[in-house]
Formats: structure tokens, C-alpha cells, sequence
């Protein structure tokens, strides 16, 4: 019974926030329609909405699209191979790890993405250096993650594996990898994250290719609805891409 | 632009086994590596002249970027728009933070848009800013503010949920007020997260600031990259990261130690 009432008041807050979301919307619309607000600077929610289709024939979402989706899977091929080895050498060697693990660390947090100039310079203009830009901003949390994952298996599933007598790669495959499996994903969706955020990000500023030039081309050609219609599409396939990617890693988890 | 989603990746101490002159000396090792593969680099003609400047080069070119007062001036406008940008973003962030925080119904009702808005990159809101805000400092204050709102949004209301129901009831039982458990109770127990995401705010709101500053700005530390970029004076533009990146970590670490170890963890 309680449950129950949890979930129709659960509903109804979601309904609200959608309500009141909505209802911003339409005075944003009615400030503008009354001249309360500047149509030189905020478009018409109504010709927002109206633009996105346009947006999405004239600019060839389809292709910028694709384009971001390559630049994010060769990122985070890259990502995965070098993360995961990494993680896996660190864990190995411990004085190794405890030698770099606080640089990975503070890798992480170091703003890698205000390089781009200079990856401009080592790689030109090209899909290399966003690629280059995903593959490093997505690198630290793999690593860490996968090192974390390793150093967390149970103690006691180790000492089977020491009793059944298994070999230094029969240790790796049978105990500590699926152990560490599901740290794992977890460090790679948010190497995804990551990944994927530097990325739409890069392709904005050096207006090359992918969903962040269509911001900038609709910019510049001062299309107001197009341009806020772009940002909304890019934000709302950016939100779908971390509910997806985190229902995935939902789903995985009690499987490992 | 990452920092919303990093959490979970603070380095945990790795068993001292091999001791610390070992790791002093692999550290070593690594950067001495570092430089001669780099020092290699530039001098092998493989790349093309100045990609890969010399050591000596940058360091000369650092100490030159350091002593010019114009630089200062840069830096100058570029913390002041950090600096304004955390104080509206971080504002904002406590105040809605506490109201999710506080209230279940409101939590449920806009969290999960916050949530998943915080990821986005924000630097795509650009051209809005500049639409609303002009093309001066305005517009970088305001990819600041929007860059930090979410984390500390995030980390306050988060913060608020995991205060010990015990101290509330204390206060309760005591018949405090509202102002009263809000500064007796509610910001005592929330130094850490605060703290915490006061921290990851403010290394997005340099990003945000300073990318804005790199796509459309003359003036401050992200213009004078790009100034160095397109004169291809590249140890000018290595000085310049360098000055960046070591004031973004350093301000990260202090904020981090401000916050204490409880904060660490939760990071």
C-alpha cells in the first residue's frame, strides 16, 4: 500500500516538473508575442520547434551525426585497448601504480580539452585531432576504474584460484577479470561520457564536422530558431545517449 | 567541460610495497624518459619546425610569458570572470540545491533534468550567450555560471539527502527554527559536499570560461592562446598552457584540501 502511494506521488512530481517546464515555455512564448522579450535574441518557442525539422533535412543530421558517432567510436576504441592494458599493467606492478596512479588521477581532473590549440597544431585540422581529444579525455577512468575493478576482487576468490593451483593467466581470465568486469564498464561508460562531451565541444570550436558545426553554422548565418533548434537537438541526443548508456550498464551488471 | 561526470575517480593509495624510494625512483625514471623522448622529438626534424620546441625553448619562452605585465593583465580579467562566475553559479547551485535537497516532490519533479543536463557540453550554449550577454567578459562570466550551476546543484542536493536524520530530530526535539537547523544543522553537516562540488564547479567553470575565451574574446588568458596559436609561436603557446594547466590543478587541489578528507572520498 505504502509502495504504491510512493509511486502515484513519484508520477505526479514527474508530471509537475513536465507541467511547469511546459508552462515556462508558453509565458516565454506569450513575453515574446507581447514584444516583453527581444525576438532579435530569443526566437519564438513555437519557430524553435518548427526549425527542428528543417534543421534536420537542411544540415544533414543523418551525416553530422554519423560523423560524431565515428569520432566517438575510434575514440573510444582506442580508449578501451590503452585504458584497459594500462590498468591492467598498473595492477601488475604495483610499485608502478603507486608511482603514477595519484598522475592518472589528477589527469582526470585536468582540464585536457584547453589543449586543442595545440593538438591543432600536431594533428591539423582534421578528424585526428578530435579523435586524439576524446581518446585522452577518456583514457583517466578506464584506467582507474579498471585498476579499481582488478584491486577489489574478493580476497577469497583469489585464494580459490591459488588452491585450484591455476596459472598466472587462468588467475586473470577465470578470477580477477570477471570480477573486475563490472568496475569496468562503469569506467568506460564514464570514459564514454567524457569522450563524447570533448568531442561535440571540440567539433564546435574548430567548427570541423560532427553535431557541434551545426551549432556553429546556424550561428553564423545568425538563424535564431535554427540555432537554438541545433543546441536543443545536440542537448537531446547528448540525453538520450547517457540513458542509454546507462540502462546498458544497469543491464550488465547483475550479469557479470 | 568533464568534470560533472568525474566522480568515483580519486586515486586510492596503492599498497606500499616496493617503499617509497621505489616510487621516488620510478618517478624519476618516467620523467627523465619524458624528456628525452621529447627532447628527441624536437630534435630530430620528424615533426615540423617548432611543433615540438625544445625544453630550453619553452622554458625561456615561460619566463618571458611570466615577466610581461600585459600577461598579468590577462589573467587578471580571466580570474575575475572565473571568480564572478562561481559566485553566481555557485549561489544559484546552493539555493536550488538545498530546495531539491529539502523537498522529496521537488526533487522527483526537475532533479532528473539536472542530471542529465549536467553532462551536456555546454560550450554548444555559446552562441546564445553571446546573443544575450555581447561579446565581452559578460558572455564568458555567463558559460562560467552555466558550466559550474550543475555540479554544485547536483552535489548539495545529494549532500542534503545524506544528512543524519539523528541531527535533524535533535534539532527538532530542540525546536529550533528554520534559519536555525539551516546554520546549525544543515550547512555544518554539508561542509564536504559543498566543498566537493564547489570543487568540481570550479575546474568546469575555468573550462567553460576559457573556451569561450579561445572561440571569441580580446582579452584574457584563452584570447592570448589563440593569439600565440595563430602567429604559430608555439613555446609561447606551451608557456601558456603550462601557466593554465598549473593554475587549474593547483586551484582544484586547494579546494580539495579545503574540503578535508571526507570530501576526498566522496570524490
Amino acid at each position: 500500500m505504502a509502495t504504491q502511494h510512493s509511486t502515484q506521488s513519484s508520477w505526479a512530481a514527474v508530471l509537475f516538473g513536465f507541467a511547469v517546464l511546459v508552462a515556462a515555455t508558453c509565458v516565454v512564448e506569450w513575453m515574446l508575442r507581447l514584444g516583453l522579450l527581444n525576438r532579435y535574441i530569443v526566437p519564438l518557442p513555437s519557430e524553435v520547434m518548427l526549425s527542428l525539422p528543417r534543421i534536420v533535412i537542411e544540415e544533414k543530421i543523418a551525416g553530422a551525426f554519423a560523423t560524431t558517432f565515428l569520432e566517438c567510436f575510434y575514440a573510444m576504441l582506442l580508449v578501451t585497448v590503452v585504458g584497459i592494458l594500462t590498468g591492467i599493467l598498473l595492477y601488475r606492478f604495483t610499485a608502478l601504480r603507486a608511482a603514477t596512479e595519484t598522475w592518472v588521477a589528477a589527469a582526470a581532473s585536468a582540464p585536457i580539452v584547453l589543449a586543442y590549440p595545440l593538438f591543432l597544431v600536431v594533428f591539423g585540422r582534421t578528424m585526428t585531432t578530435i579523435v586524439m581529444i576524446g581518446f585522452i579525455a577518456g583514457l583517466p577512468p578506464v584506467i582507474l576504474k579498471t585498476l579499481e575493478g582488478l584491486a577489489g576482487t574478493r580476497r577469497v576468490l583469489v585464494d580459490v584460484g591459488r588452491s585450484l593451483k591455476l596459472g598466472a593467466w587462468q588467475m586473470f581470465a577465470k578470477i580477477l577479470l570477471p570480477a573486475a568486469l563490472p568496475t569496468v564498464f562503469v569506467g568506460l561508460r564514464l570514459g564514454l561520457i567524457f569522450c563524447l562531451i570533448n568531442i561535440v565541444g571540440v567539433e564546435f570550436l574548430i567548427n570541423y564536422g560532427g553535431l557541434g558545426q551545426v551549432i556553429n553554422d546556424r550561428a553564423e548565418r545568425y538563424d535564431l530558431a535554427g540555432t537554438y533548434a541545433a543546441i536543443g537537438f545536440v542537448i537531446l541526443t547528448s540525453v538520450l545517449f547517457f540513458i542509454v548508456t546507462e540502462r546498458i550498464e544497469r543491464w550488465l551488471r547483475p550479469q557479470t | 567541460m568533464a568534470s560533472t561526470a568525474n566522480v568515483g575517480l580519486a586515486a586510492r593509495p596503492a599498497r606500499a610495497v616496493g617503499g617509497q624510494a621505489d616510487v621516488v625512483a620510478i618517478r624519476v625514471a618516467i620523467i627523465a624518459l619524458l624528456v628525452v623522448v621529447w627532447e628527441l622529438a624536437s630534435a630530430s626534424g620528424l615533426f615540423y619546425r617548432d611543433v615540438v620546441p625544445s625544453l630550453l625553448a619553452i622554458g625561456t619562452a615561460l619566463v618571458k610569458v611570466l615577466a610581461n605585465p600585459e600577461f598579468y593583465h590577462h589573467l587578471g580579467v580571466t580570474l575575475l570572470e572565473v571568480g564572478a562566475a562561481l559566485a553566481i553559479g555557485g549561489t544559484l547551485g546552493l539555493l536550488v540545491g538545498f530546495a531539491l535537497g529539502g523537498s522529496r516532490f521537488l526533487s522527483q519533479a526537475f532533479e532528473h533534468y539536472l542530471y542529465y543536463l549536467g553532462p551536456t557540453p555546454k560550450i554548444i550554449f555559446f552562441p546564445i550567450m553571446i546573443m544575450w550577454f555581447g561579446v565581452g567578459p559578460a558572455s564568458k562570466v555567463a558559460m562560467g555560471t552555466l558550466s559550474c550551476f550543475f555540479p554544485i546543484v547536483l552535489s548539495v542536493a545529494s549532500g542534503m539527502r545524506q544528512i543524519d536524520p539523528v541531527l535533524i530530530r535533535v534539532g527538532r526535539s530542540f525546536k529550533a527554527s528554520r534559519w536555525q537547523t539551516a546554520i546549525k544543522i544543515h550547512l555544518p553537516a554539508m561542509r564536504a559536499p559543498i566543498l566537493n562540488g564547489v570543487r568540481l564547479g570550479l575546474g568546469v567553470a575555468i573550462i567553460g570560461t576559457l573556451l569561450a575565451e579561445t572561440k571569441l574574446s580580446n582579452v584574457g588568458v584563452g584570447y592570448l592562446i589563440m593569439q600565440a596559436y595563430s602567429v604559430f609561436d608555439m613555446p609561447r603557446m606551451y608557456a601558456m598552457l603550462i601557466v593554465l594547466f598549473t593554475l587549474a590543478i593547483g586551484a582544484n587541489a586547494l579546494v580539495g584540501r579545503l574540503a578535508g578528507p571526507a570530501a576526498a572520498r566522496r570524490s
